[in-house]
């Protein structure tokens, strides 16, 4: 699957139709992959498309490392799409500005079983995220590699240890997530691999008034998780990065898809299908509900 | 003078003579409004809110309900205008918004909800202000002290 996407990515840059393709490339380790940023056509050989391709390349569109001027070519999986959808719908770059190298995908291998060597693709290796993908074909591309695929039915409920937990006392509730959270280090790994975390500032850097404690502490993780979590409401696009991102396998994913149910629930709402629509959080109905204000 | 006041639980602070600390983050035009006309109009009511201004609901960061708690709340009650009436015309609206999902993952954590509480109050409905407060206190008199947050702040 390689050679369609190695073709065009070398014709979109002998025709400077773009400045820079983002893409994937070999890893340092066999069976790994990593992002590549290439500028000349003689590169496009690196590009590789396998079941290691796992990041969220739209990441790079927000850091000023490694954007360049003009347009850029950007291989995207199903979920990588939704969030440059994100992307343009907050402003941070234009529809025109990218050539989006769609990927058709089957599911990338889960952190485990990229560690533990695995190289088939079944559903014991694939990423949770995998198993529930709808997008298993971009909701939109300006080339396909591979064969439009619909995406399988979920084989269980996407939801199915969120309502677990919802099922759950308050206590413990509370308990579970202290527990999960006592292991943060406040590395902000999550942060950094986030495409939709961009902001300059992130309101954890501003000390002076502290809003959200830095030292790896009950109560500032508590703060930290919750508020990230909160501030990609309507935002997340379940790419899961952050969860893979994370030292200490704090099952970061249970707090975006509550809230990516919560808002489908409430609004109506899923984040990245449509670039046009307007967020969930940035506008508002007269007639929505309020059944919890007196 | 405090009536009808049912004390629950043996908690340490309890026998301490424990009081409910609940902050009140209100907008200026309504609210805050409102509150002033209970004050004006002589209206009794419970001592244990602390009132915080704020221009707007919309300006309220859910963050803010956080640092309460973090700061020794035992319950924070947000309070605004009426759907229609907001003075900056729409930011009573992203508060709905914002507050109808931020209050479900509060939740999901294990905070119990009734010591986040909403409302609306008009400049016009002094009564209903007292009558908020007083409820709102009597909850969070009944639930006892932020037991959760005051461990994680050792």
């Amino acid at each position: 699957m390689s050679q369609p996407l190695q073709d065009k990515a070398r014709e979109l840059l002998e025709k400077k139709e773009v400045a820079q393709v983002i893409g994937y490339g070999e890893g340092t380790r066999a069976g790994r992959a990593r992002p590549i940023f290439i500028t000349s056509p003689q590169e496009a050989s690196q590009l590789i498309w396998t079941l290691a391709c796992v990041n969220n390349l739209a990441v790079y569109l927000t850091r000023k490392e490694t954007r360049v001027p003009g347009r850029v070519g950007i291989v995207a999986k199903g979920c990588d799409v939704r969030a440059l959808f994100v992307l343009i719908q907050e402003k941070q770059i234009r529809r025109e500005e990218l050539f989006i190298i769609g990927l058709s995908c089957p599911g990338v291998l889960s952190k485990k079983a990229m560690a533990e060597g695995k190289q088939e693709l079944t559903e014991e290796t694939k990423a949770d995220k995998c198993k529930i993908c709808l997008v298993h074909t971009p909701v939109e591309y300006d080339f396909l590699v591979g064969e439009k695929v619909d995406s399988p039915e979920p084989p269980s409920d996407p939801y199915e240890k969120i309502k677990e937990l919802e099922s759950r006392s308050p206590e413990e509730r509370w308990e579970y997530w202290q527990e999960e959270l006592s292991r943060c280090i406040k590395c902000y790994a999550c942060r950094q691999a986030c495409p939709l975390c961009y902001c300059n500032r992130c309101i954890t850097e501003k000390s002076i008034p502290q809003w959200i404690e830095k030292s790896p502490h009950a109560r500032g993780n508590l703060a930290w998780n919750l508020m990230r979590a909160f501030h990609l409401t309507g935002r997340c696009i379940g790419c899961g990065e952050c969860e893979r991102a994370c030292p200490m396998e704090i099952p970061l994913m249970l707090l975006n898809q509550k809230m990516a149910k919560e808002v489908k629930e409430q609004f109506g709402y899923v984040a990245g299908m449509d670039f046009r629509a307007e967020p969930a959080l940035a506008t508002f109905d007269p007639k929505d509900h309020e059944d919890f204000i007196r | 003078m405090d009536s009808g006041l049912t004390l629950e639980g043996s908690s340490e602070e309890r026998a301490k003579g424990w009081e409910p600390k609940i902050t009140a983050f209100v907008c200026n035009w309504c609210t805050y409004a409102g509150a002033d006309l209970a004050g004006t109009s002589r209206l009794r009511y419970r001592p244990q809110v602390r009132v915080i201004k704020l221009p707007c609901t919309g300006r309220i960061d859910p963050l803010f309900i956080l640092k309460a708690f973090e700061r020794g709340s035992d319950g924070v009650l947000v309070s605004g205008c009426h759907p229609g009436d907001c003075h900056y015309t729409s930011g009573n609206y992203h508060a709905r918004r914002r507050f109808g999902t931020f209050r479900k993952l509060l939740e999901f954590l294990g905070i119990d909800l009734r010591r986040v509480q909403f409302s609306w109050v008009s400049a016009a409905e002094g009564a209903k202000w007292a009558q908020v407060v007083d409820e709102v206190t009597q909850k969070i008199w009944e639930l006892g002290p932020f037991e959760g947050y005051r461990r994680i702040s050792d």
